[in-house]
């Protein structure tokens, strides 16, 4: 099978993620387009290895996966903290840090 | 360790020894502080008869690498030119600390940090005029905004906050357009010279490879930051604000020392590394500078200040050092150095009487004194001299140094010294304007009861006057340091003083 | 030339006397004026000797220099501090220490009764010691610093009773209108060392003649210009009657006798250039013909005793000038007028010091009158001077004034009879004016003030004036007896000296002249003042001329038109536009910087969603942007 095509649902899937992430608004839908893309991304290094016949790609996801982990874990506390002083997990309601 | 090192860093051991020292003893501190200055200067002084005046090298030279991928060395040594400013600047020092005894009271921060603050900046005052790697000259020249910063925006008065900001910007801007020619300085020296290396004298073999355009570019990187700082017109504006709200001994040593980089730069980089860029700007800083001579004196004229006065008085005592320096005859160029010794004392008198005077009359605006003369003599007498001193008059010091320069000036650029030497009617106006509102008259309210001179403000005073007399009758001293290096640039630059044009060939 | 160790003394001894007395502060009060007067003799004395020196030298061995030590020495610019001591300064030596020391002797009575009498003293012996510099220094730059020397001098003592707003004003004018002329001196300077590469008076004698003559012009009018600012002639001459300021003795010494003088020794010092420089000549000649009449006309119209004097000193300077610009047959007789003047003009200052120490420090003339019988020995000596500067034979005046005329009528051509007529109606009006000093002040009706009881002044006073009186009466046959101040002159001048005796007209002849133009002068004088009553105040309903004359011919407003009222504007422009458009400029890029963060934090609006937003724009924006470029 072409694996080019994995390149372009690679990039739809990242296309989907980013729009996700621009018209939500609950943090927790957010969070999951995030995933949604990182993964896309994954799946573009995980392809160019294949394409190149190298390990580098493959390496870079594994990366990318613990990377992944991390912020899952960071970023579910943040909402988390937030729903619970704010009663809401419209990422629109914290908007104070521009003070 | 080289005598000069030792010189650098010994007011900043001595500024650790003062941090040692309870801040509420502040009486300790500034005799601590007069200790060491004074010591500095001794040190200077005996340095100085160890000079070899006929030898146009670096001496007391000292290397040491420092980070060896870019070339760059600790490395100094001096000359003639860094000989007397250095001399100058360590004994502008000690008499500014006892001179200001009380300035440092009342600021943001204790007496203690202003005494630490102006041994660090005598540290870098000094280092910046042995530096012979130009990286290291650079850091130093940026690094000493930030205790002068200080000591404006701590213990100045007005907006002090404003005019230190002002003067921090205007002068990282310079700073900023220096590091882009050092970085020119770094590739080029790389790709034509071998190794990359800042080596001031290694250096002056660059000019002869590089392109005229990149020559050009390079020059004016330094030139401008050099202007920046002297200052020339029109980048000058924040020296008058910087002078104003400044203690009247932080302004001594901005004045007196500090802008003496600027001018100490043109020679040491500007001129002995890009002569032929050089002599291509000739004209354009020729005009400036006669602008400055003029522009200057008119604005001193115009200041109500006394402050702001001195500073517009210096804005043209600058036109002519810079006018003598790019002269590029001997005379021109031995002048200009020897006017930034001189312009330091007479400078220095000018801001200590004239701050003794303010802070009695805890007024800097010169209509609020009057009659001066009948109350406190002593102190009219100082401000009278330092002001005839200022105004070039024959016998005292800066008289040799101006008409050198407008001599040295008047052979090769006649146009600019005939216009420069209106400048002396001019100097006359805005010096006797000032003694007449502020020393004569009859004496007006508020000004009675002026407490006349102290035995300790005399004896502060009393070195400044004597040199700015002796060296008006008897310049050689100074002149002999000078001459031997003044001579050897104007050569080194490809420049020979014109000769005598009715006589020639006879 | 021989060298001499003493001639430093002559300048030494007034100058430790000055140091001393400052220093001293007012410890030195109580015999502060003694040791001033006797430092001033003893300069008298070194002097006098110098002078039994010089006598038993053979003529070409008299002019002796004394090098001190080199002062500025840049590559080829070497000035040494040297002295030069010919016949030429030592004629200035005796007359500045001799006269100098007897205004000291009639100062101490003089401002016996003001406070910082020690103050003047040590300004008086300041003076002295830079005159004898300005006249002693063997090169430019060395008189250089003797003329602004007197120029701080003449600042000081002007000033000296500043309390007085206007007197402070009228020092300062004095300085700044000296620096204009020594503008010129400086440039002269320049142009000697840029042109000749000497600045010494013998290295540019020595190339004067083979060098350009555009280049001698050059600084022979430079030269002219200085001399004009020290000596108060056209167009600086505004600053001499203000000077009037400072105390009498001041005005007779400085402004009068010494210091005004300068410009005259200056050119004639300098005669190797004028000489070589024609142009400058006729220019030396012109500024001193229109000095000599316009002081003159000034002089008629001054109530003011002191001023009076001031306008006669200019115009009598004018003469001077003039003479010493008709070249080498004019420079003995100018040194010759300007040292009779020195005797006669010093004496009738003092005169008028001492009538105004008798009369409450007035000066209006108006109010004088009738002072012959209270004041005989200021109104003999006063009339000795009178006499002198009239130039009544035999009288010093006579003879100097007299030769002064005669070469003007023989300068050639044109130049001649317009001159000789120039100078007749100057000794005319000079006539007049000093005739109406006379009258108005010893001779006519009391008009005093009150509460004035005049009384002669003792003897420290009158003393000075006496040696001057005699002097106005003698020097005069003495200098000319035998030609001996024009021989004795003559080597300074080179082989140029000695005048033609060819005359255009007969000296005697000449003399009756003069003598028909000062019996004009004095008689309408006579007519219109003995006469007639005279109003103690000023009568308004006078002619245009008078009421001009009265304000100097405008000079004050002229200048001010010209140079203080633009120079006022200019400096008013200037700093509006150093705070607008200079600073306004730098303050301008700090606050562009301020708004356009301003306009850019608008953007940070707090919602992560539109901060997504921006990323992923910018994201694409740049993808595209490499794909373009790629392509």
């Amino acid at each position: 099978m072409n694996p080019y095509n994995y390149l372009y649902l690679a990039g739809l899937l990242f296309t989907i993620g980013a729009i996700g992430v621009v018209v939500r608004r609950n943090a927790i839908v957010i969070f999951m387009c995030v995933e949604l893309m990182l993964n896309a991304a994954n799946l573009a290094f995980v392809t160019f290895s294949r394409i190149n016949g190298t390990l580098d790609g493959q390496v870079t996801a594994f990366f990318t996966m613990v990377v992944a982990a991390c912020e899952v874990v960071v970023g579910l506390a943040i909402i988390v903290a937030i729903y619970r002083s704010r009663r809401s997990a419209s990422v629109d309601d914290a908007s104070l840090l521009k003070r | 360790m080289s005598s000069i090192t030792a010189l650098a860093l010994l007011p900043v051991l001595g500024a650790l020894l003062v941090a040692l020292v309870p801040s509420e003893n502040s009486l300790r501190i500034k005799q601590l502080a007069l200790g060491i200055t004074t010591a500095v200067a001794a040190l200077a002084i005996f340095i100085a008869t160890q000079f070899v005046t006929s030898n146009t090298d670096f001496q007391f030279t000292e290397t040491h690498e420092w980070i060896p991928a870019f070339g760059i060395n600790y490395s100094v040594g001096i000359d003639g030119l860094s000989l007397v400013l250095i001399l100058m600047s360590v004994l502008l020092v000690p008499i500014v600390v006892l001179a200001c005894w009380n300035e440092s009271e009342g600021g943001r921060w204790s007496a203690k940090v202003f005494y630490i603050l102006i041994l660090i900046l005598e540290t870098m005052m000094i280092g910046v005029f042995i530096a012979t790697d130009v990286f290291l000259f650079y850091v130093i020249f940026e690094a000493m905004l930030i205790p002068v910063y200080f000591l404006i925006g701590g213990y100045g008065s007005g907006e002090r906050a404003a005019a230190a900001v002002k003067f921090l910007i205007y002068s990282l801007f310079g700073g900023l357009l220096m590091l882009a020619s050092i970085i020119g300085i770094y590739v080029t020296s790389r790709q034509y010279l071998g190794a990359p290396t800042f080596d001031i004298t290694a250096l002056t073999e660059l000019h002869k490879f590089i392109s005229p355009t990149t020559q050009n570019l390079l020059f004016l990187g330094f030139f401008i930051a050099f202007a920046i700082k002297a200052p020339l017109w029109p980048l000058h504006t924040w020296l008058p604000d910087a002078a104003k709200a400044g203690t009247p001994g932080t302004s001594v040593l901005l004045l007196g020392v500090l802008d003496k980089v600027g001018t100490f730069g043109m020679i040491r980089f500007c001129i002995s590394l890009f002569p032929d860029a050089s002599k291509t700007f000739t004209p354009v800083i020729i005009v400036l500078a006669v602008i400055s001579i003029l522009y200057g004196a008119f604005l001193a004229i115009g200041a109500r200040d006394l402050k702001r006065l001195i500073a517009y008085t210096s804005i043209s005592h600058f036109g002519f050092i810079i006018m003598g320096i790019f002269a590029m005859t001997s005379q021109a160029q031995s002048g200009a150095i020897l006017y930034m010794f001189n312009h330091g004392f007479s400078t220095a008198a000018l801001f200590i009487v004239g701050g003794w005077m303010i802070a009695r009359r805890r007024s800097s605006t010169i209509a609020d004194f009057g009659g001066l003369q009948r109350v406190t003599p002593v102190m009219a007498w100082m401000f009278f001299i330092a002001g005839l001193s200022s105004l070039a008059l024959p016998g005292l010091s800066s008289f040799v140094s101006e008409f050198l320069v407008l001599v040295g000036t008047y052979t090769r650029y006649p146009v600019a010294a005939v216009i420069a030497t209106f400048g002396i009617v001019l100097a006359a106006l805005y010096i006797l304007i000032p003694v007449q509102k502020a020393l004569h008259g009859p004496t007006t309210p508020g000004n009675e009861e002026l407490p006349d001179l102290n035995l300790r403000e005399k004896i502060a005073i009393a070195p400044v006057v004597a040199v700015i007399i002796a060296l008006g009758i008897y310049p050689a001293p100074v002149l002999n340091i000078i001459n031997p290096i003044a001579a050897h640039i104007v050569e080194s630059a490809g420049f020979t003083d014109p000769a005598p044009t009715e006589i020639a060939g006879k | 030339m021989a060298t001499s160790t003493s001639i430093v003394y002559l300048i030494a001894l007034p100058l430790f006397g000055a140091a001393a007395l400052l220093l001293g502060g007012r410890r030195t009060n109580k015999w502060g004026h003694l040791l001033a007067t006797s430092m001033s003799a003893g300069s008298f004395v070194v002097g006098l000797y110098q002078l039994s020196l010089m006598l038993d030298r053979a003529t070409e061995d008299r002019a002796i220099t004394q090098k001190l030590f080199t002062w500025i020495s840049v590559g080829d610019f070497n000035v040494d501090a040297s002295l030069l001591l010919d016949q030429l300064s030592i004629c200035f030596v005796l007359l500045i220490s001799g006269v100098g020391t007897l205004i000291h002797i009639y100062s101490i009575s003089y401002m016996a009764e003001d406070p910082d009498r020690r103050r003047f003293f040590a300004y008086l012996n300041l003076f002295i010691a830079a005159m004898l510099l300005l006249v002693l220094g063997d090169s430019y730059l060395n008189l250089y610093v003797g003329w602004e020397g007197v120029g701080l001098a003449s600042y000081l003592l002007i000033g000296f009773w500043n309390k007085k707003p206007a007197y402070a004003t009228a020092s300062k004018k004095a300085f700044v209108m000296n620096r204009v002329g020594d503008m010129g001196l400086s440039l002269a300077i320049m142009i000697a060392f840029a042109t000749l590469g000497t600045t010494t008076f013998a290295g540019v004698s020595e190339h004067a003649h083979h060098a350009s003559e555009a280049a001698m012009t050059a600084i022979g009018i430079m030269l002219l210009i200085a001399a004009v600012g020290k000596s108060a002639q056209f167009p600086l001459q505004a600053w001499l009657g203000d000077a009037m300021a400072g105390p009498t003795p001041v005005s007779a010494l400085i402004h009068a006798a010494t210091m005004v003088t300068a410009g005259v020794y200056l050119i004639v010092r300098s005669n190797f250039v004028f000489d070589a420089a024609p142009t400058a000549q006729l220019l030396v000649v012109i500024v001193g013909a229109i000095t000599l009449l316009l002081g003159a006309f000034i002089g008629t119209a001054k109530d003011d005793i002191k001023k009076a004097l001031a306008a006669s000193t200019m115009s009598q300077i004018g003469y001077m000038i003039l003479g010493a610009g008709l070249g080498p047959a004019g420079y003995a007789f100018a040194i010759m007028h300007l040292l009779t003047h020195g005797f006669f003009k010093a004496g009738m200052f003092l005169g008028a010091g001492s009538v105004m120490h008798g009369m409450n420090d007035e000066v209006d003339m108006r109010k004088f009158g009738g002072l012959r019988k209270f004041m005989p020995i200021t109104f003999v000596t006063f009339g000795l001077g009178y006499l002198a500067i009239l130039g009544v034979p035999p009288f010093a005046g006579f003879y100097s004034k007299d030769l002064i005329i005669e070469t003007a009528f023989d300068s050639g051509g044109l130049q001649g009879p317009l001159l000789g007529t120039i100078t007749l109606i100057g000794a005319a009006i000079t006539a007049f004016y000093m005739t109406r000093v006379m009258i108005l002040t010893f001779t006519s009706k009391a008009r005093w003030d009150e509460d004035t009881h005049p009384h002669e002044s003792p003897i420290l006073m009158w003393l000075p004036m006496v040696i001057l009186a005699i002097g106005s009466v003698s020097t005069g046959y003495l200098f000319t007896r035998g030609d001996s101040l024009e021989n004795w002159l003559s080597p300074v001048f080179g082989e140029h000296g000695g005048h033609s005796k060819e005359h255009l007209i007969p000296p005697l002849v000449v003399s009756a002249l003069a003598l028909l133009s000062v019996s004009i002068g004095v008689s309408i004088a006579i007519i219109k003042y003995q006469r007639n009553e005279i109003d103690r105040i000023a009568p308004a309903n006078v002619s245009i001329f008078t009421r001009l004359a009265r304000r100097d011919f405008g000079q004050d407003a002229i200048n001010e038109t010209l140079f203080m009222r633009p120079g006022q504007v200019l400096t008013d422009v200037l700093v509006k536009s150093d705070d607008k458009v200079i600073d306004g400029a730098v303050r301008g890029i700090g606050r562009m910087a301020i708004g356009s963060g301003a306009v850019l934090r608008k953007s940070q609006s707090g919602f992560a969603r539109s901060y997504a937003a921006f990323i992923l724009i910018g994201a694409i924006l740049m993808i595209a942007g490499i794909w373009v470029v790629t392509q």
